[in-house]
């Protein structure tokens, strides 16, 4: 057991925190949300330059080989800035995809463009219908002229709008919620008869709905074997419930120190609102929650690497439910006990609140993993 | 970053388990697992057979009598003796003497006291809480005035667990009412309970036990070599034991039995015509403290760990966050296992005649104790620092507030 980090991962996470500190300010961001694109592409290269968009690919596909812990730093740096920029698309969901599925060629053409910062791609599974079930897939892949043709439609695609490559899944046979019957595919973002609608999500980051209407694929662009996907698609969402975990922790350091700083500034009754012992203690329990969250999001970020998939799924689904709840209560209160200035567009408190309830409602909301240890008592 | 034991913690946790089971005497372990609270020579018998194993004073170093264990065997021992379930290490003689005299006692008193202490030839009582000094500890009025070569002690404790057991009690008394810090008039000596002018009168709790005790002080003498570090600067001897290594607060392994316990019961007691164990709100229930368990089980380690790196005594702020957790998760568990219960959690039936006599149980056996272990885990939040002063301890010593 050992909770420290090596040289390396000191450095990045000082490297990270320097660049952000000097080009993530508040104004900044919202700079970059009125843009058409919603995230800096400027920024994207720099991302790249510092060896980030390549930290959990291989050296042999041009990048860093870091590892899950890595990944957490940065993301609980991303966090605390509320980044906008297409990287659990991209690096997380994207790249883990082709690292756990991708034939050598597969990775070899995707992956160096990636830490290169020259390709960006989106991890298209969810429909509309199946709410969070990993299995409720219509979107079909019909063999066809040695390939495939796809028909049917992805819905809240994160930066589904703006990646040149789309993993996209679909059944190749079985019904809807069969477990069997699941294929990948790698679909570029301008192939025939994909239509792609983007739009911002609550936070700000962007999404899009995919239509798939006769989109044809070859057969090297099926990612992995044909109807055996699943496996692949659950570890890609464990991957992405590891990262956002982290990223909440951030958000909640970033909500934490706001909130502290203005529960020590803010007079009334001609003292700061923090002499009230209410609020004192409301910060305490903001803390306590961090905390627990904090623990939470290191087992997601540990378990990554655990081989056996029901203890795997067993400590992810743990940790969705131990962030979610710290996220929610630290989002809400933080809100809270900043009083009237909380509730506005023009604080940053709020924008860190929607970061967290966003995250909430990815991968399966608390309520649903709940469920699922539910269903393991023993 | 790693959170999987190495290969040797867990071969010690094996050798702990296995001790464990091979020495616990069987009655006490099951009088514990249906709730009992362990008494006085159950734990008296399980400590001297640890002091014989060298474990009892689990915190102490080598050459005391402890196993000079690391912060991480620590809490590994902790865990699997609580979740056998075994009687705690009396904490007064272990956690809270035994560090203060190895830190601030004479040679003759650490010479003569610690190995009676390991052993439980002497229960020790704390003597700290007075009617008028709870969290507000600094304004405690019991007086020492010195006479010769004794201190003659008057005055009243209260809240003193289990007094009415111990044979000595250390406590914290006014030896300079006009100092000008109210801290700095305060001692910590050491008092025989047979001393003629100590009268113990219990306090019974409201599960019904007699655990509690006020303790009153007329005319005591106490011999002037049982003052444990420098008169009048008692506070900074207290502080010492109550900022001590505090990892064991978190009590997890605790929960961690009582959650499986209400599983186990859970099988034999129905629900809509199932068992509760099938029950999906039960489930859910159990899921989410099981999740809350999880996260302190890490809070924990990342405390330990930090306590190990750091090498010192210096308490950890985040100590708190586990007092507070971990006491809440007490309070959880012990109500999930009432709750299993039910209407056959409610009656007062005679405890002893039912599960250790010849007399036929008139309930099943698992009920009996379940509403006194949920009424006396409220206290869990009270003692060792109110969750309250744990969340002002927070705001001081983490957030600046």
């Amino acid at each position: 057991m050992d909770f420290d980090l090596t040289d390396d991962q000191r450095l990045l996470g000082d490297s990270v925190t320097r660049l952000l500190s000097a080009e993530y300010g508040f104004e900044q961001r919202k700079a970059l949300l009125k843009t058409p694109t919603g995230w800096s592409e400027a920024l994207w290269q720099r991302y790249a330059e510092l060896g980030l968009l390549g930290l959990p690919i291989a050296e042999d596909h041009g990048g860093f080989g870091g590892g899950p812990v890595d990944v957490m730093l940065l993301m609980q740096a991303f966090g605390r800035h509320l980044v906008l920029e297409p990287y659990l698309a991209t690096v997380v969901l994207g790249a883990t995809a082709l690292r756990l599925a991708g034939t050598d060629a597969q990775q070899g053409e995707i992956l160096p463009e990636v830490a290169a910062g020259t390709m960006k791609l989106a991890f298209a599974h969810y429909e509309r219908q199946a709410r969070y079930d990993l299995t409720d897939i219509l979107t079909t892949a019909k063999p066809k002229d040695g390939g495939f043709v796809l028909e049917g439609a992805k819905s809240v695609v994160l930066h589904g709008d703006c990646a040149d490559r789309l993993i996209v899944s679909a059944r190749t046979s079985g019904g809807r919620d069969d477990a069997g019957g699941l294929s990948l595919f790698l679909v570029d973002g301008n192939a025939p008869g994909l239509a792609r609608r983007g739009y911002a999500l609550r936070d700000g980051t962007r999404a899009a709905e995919l239509s798939l209407s006769g989109v044809q694929v070859p057969r090297e662009a099926l990612l992995g074997e044909v109807d055996g996907a699943l496996p692949t698609i659950q570890r890609v969402v464990e991957a992405g419930i590891a990262a956002t975990s982290a990223e909440v922790i951030g958000t909640m350091e970033a909500m934490q120190a706001m909130t502290l700083d203005y529960l020590k500034t803010r007079q009334q009754f001609g003292k700061p609102i923090g002499d009230n012992q209410a609020l004192q203690h409301r910060a305490a329990e903001m803390l306590v929650a961090m905390e627990q969250g904090r623990s939470m999001a290191m087992l997601a970020t540990m378990s990554l690497e655990e081989e056996d998939a029901a203890e795997r799924a067993r400590s992810i689904s743990m940790a969705k439910v131990g962030v979610g709840q710290a996220g929610r209560f630290v989002s809400q209160n933080a809100v809270q006990l900043h009083g009237g200035i909380g509730m506005t567009e023009e604080y940053a408190v709020g924008h860190f609140f929607r970061r967290v309830m966003v995250i909430e409602h990815l991968f399966g909301d608390t309520a649903t993993h709940l469920d699922r240890l539910a269903d393991q008592v023993a | 970053m790693d959170l999987r034991f190495t290969p040797e913690e867990t071969a010690f946790r094996e050798e702990v388990r296995a001790f464990i089971r091979d020495n616990l005497p069987a009655e006490t372990r099951e009088r514990m697992r249906l709730g009992y609270p362990p008494r006085k020579q159950d734990t008296v018998a399980w400590m001297r057979i640890l002091n014989a194993k060298g474990w009892a004073a689990f915190s102490w170093p080598k050459e005391y009598g402890g196993p000079g264990w690391t912060a991480i065997q620590r809490m590994i021992f902790l865990e699997e003796n609580l979740s056998a379930p075994a009687p705690e290490m009396l904490s007064f003689n272990i956690t809270m003497l035994g560090p203060v005299l190895i830190q601030f006692g004479t040679e003759a008193q650490k010479s003569h006291f610690l190995p009676r202490a390991r052993n439980l030839d002497d229960w020790w009582c704390q003597g700290f809480s007075e009617p008028g000094a709870g969290s507000d500890l600094a304004s405690l009025r019991t007086a020492a005035k010195r006479e010769g070569d004794h201190y003659v002690v008057n005055g009243q404790k209260i809240w003193t667990s289990t007094a009415h057991n111990a044979d000595w009690c250390f406590c914290l008394v006014r030896t300079n009412p006009t100092a000008a810090k109210r801290q700095e008039g305060i001692s910590f000596l050491l008092i025989d309970m047979k001393t003629p002018g100590i009268e113990v009168r219990p306090i019974i709790s409201i599960d019904g036990s007699h655990h509690l005790n006020e303790v009153f002080f007329t005319d005591v003498k106490v011999p002037v070599e049982n003052l444990v570090g420098e008169e009048n600067k008692g506070w900074s001897v207290a502080k010492y034991l109550l900022g001590n290594e505090r990892t064991g607060i978190a009590r997890l392994g605790k929960s961690k039995e009582r959650v499986r316990y209400a599983k186990e019961v859970a099988r034999e007691v129905r629900m809509n015509g199932k068992p509760l164990i099938e029950d999906r709100n039960f489930r859910a229930r159990v899921a989410q403290v099981e999740v809350d368990m999880k996260a302190l089980e890490i809070t924990q380690l990342r405390v330990v760990s930090a306590f190990a790196k750091a090498g010192g005594n210096r308490p950890d702020p985040l100590s708190s966050v586990l007092k507070i957790k971990g006491t809440e998760l007490l309070q959880a568990s012990s109500e999930l296992v009432m709750d299993v219960g039910g209407p056959q959690a409610m009656p007062v039936w005679q405890q002893e005649l039912q599960a250790f006599a010849n007399e036929p149980a008139i309930g099943p056996e698992w009920a009996p104790q379940m509403a006194p272990a949920y009424l006396m885990l409220r206290a869990a939040s009270i003692y060792g620092g109110t969750n309250e002063i744990q969340k002002n301890i927070l705001n001081k010593a983490v957030l600046g507030l």
